[in-house]
């Protein structure tokens, strides 16, 4: 029977899927200041957990299977961002080469 | 050019919590890290945040572990009229604690003989982490999210926990809004306790649903 509501790639409960991966691993520090600025945006005002959740069940089910979990938030965040009309992408774009020519690493990037 | 975390050029090994370390630092900036620098520092030179505030937010979730839970579990085991109001409204509870749980709702739900409870956040990711900290990593995979509404029983299995046939199996699906804790069974054996002790039997996956607290 066709409902007419179309299940979305997020939805996934109730599908199958194989054993549970265990593996666990400690947060690395821009994992924790992806995370952290998340809750410190929320709480400003300048987006919604719902707004992070739109971004990111538009990126679609590659982007869940391709990139990591603060890879797919911290995109998340930066569109919210742009269209709450914190920076502009040109900006984005110029800030982020300059944080590229600073190091190879994370470690020499920050600038901290 | 600094290294936040030195000991992490020894990628090899394990960190004192047992997990492998992540690449981070050393390893070749990725897209994503660089995207992650340079939106914190537009949003700290368009004076939306602080680089203070981030490392203040840094800092409390790191404060937030299992432990926290432990503790309002172990609560719950010697004090009644602590655990009817933890049932009532766990985000009260744990204030009264001094666990600041923000505006989620918690919502506690209990292990007894005959029923037992196990969470998920089939949609995503939601997790009680203003209480215990981020969620561990399997609880954000498509296994995990996908089969614990359907297949309880043999999920529990793979994580080692084998529940009575006549046990009444409970899965509640989280949302942003709602949080879900189990208040695991007190173990057997475990009446001469102090709450203290109590506490350090109450494991991070006994208040998922997905473990049992230590044998006493």
């Amino acid at each position: 029977m066709n409902t007419g509501i179309e299940r979305r790639w997020h939805d996934m409960g109730g599908l199958d899927s194989g054993p549970v991966p265990m593996e666990e691993h400690d947060f690395a520090i821009w994992e924790k200041r992806v995370d952290a600025l998340m809750i410190l945006c929320g709480g400003k005002g300048l987006f919604t957990v719902d707004g992070l959740r739109r971004a990111l069940e538009d990126m679609g089910e590659e982007a869940f299977e391709k990139h990591t979990y603060y890879e797919r938030w911290i995109a998340a965040i930066n569109q919210n961002l742009i269209e709450a009309g914190v920076y502009s992408i040109e900006e984005l774009g110029e800030k982020m080469e300059a944080v590229s020519r600073r190091g190879d690493t994370y470690g020499e990037a920050q600038n901290d | 050019m600094s290294h936040d975390h030195p000991e992490q050029i020894h990628h090899m090994g394990l960190s004192s919590s047992g997990h492998p370390f992540r690449n981070d630092n050393d390893f070749p900036l990725t897209c994503w890290q660089s995207m992650e620098i340079a939106v914190r520092e537009l949003l700290i030179e368009k004076g939306v945040l602080t680089s203070d505030e981030i490392s203040r937010q840094i800092d409390a979730m790191d404060a937030r572990s299992p432990a926290n839970g432990a503790r309002v579990v172990a609560r719950a085991w010697v004090d009644e009229s602590f655990k009817t109001r933890l049932l009532a409204n766990g985000t009260d509870a744990c204030g009264e604690m001094e666990f600041d749980i923000g505006p989620l709702n918690l919502i506690a739900v209990e292990n007894t003989g005959d029923v037992h409870n196990l969470i998920v956040c089939t949609l995503c990711s939601c997790y009680p982490r203003n209480l215990l900290g981020f969620p561990p990593d399997w609880y954000k995979t498509r296994a995990y999210r996908s089969r614990a509404v359907v297949e309880p029983r043999k999920l529990l299995r793979e994580f080692g926990v084998e529940l009575p046939k006549n046990a009444t199996v409970r899965v509640h699906d989280s949302t942003a809004d709602m949080r879900y804790i189990v208040i695991p069974a007190r173990p057997v054996g475990s009446e001469l306790m102090t709450e203290q002790e109590l506490a350090r039997l109450v494991t991070r996956d006994s208040m998922i649903g997905t473990g049992l607290p230590l044998e006493p």
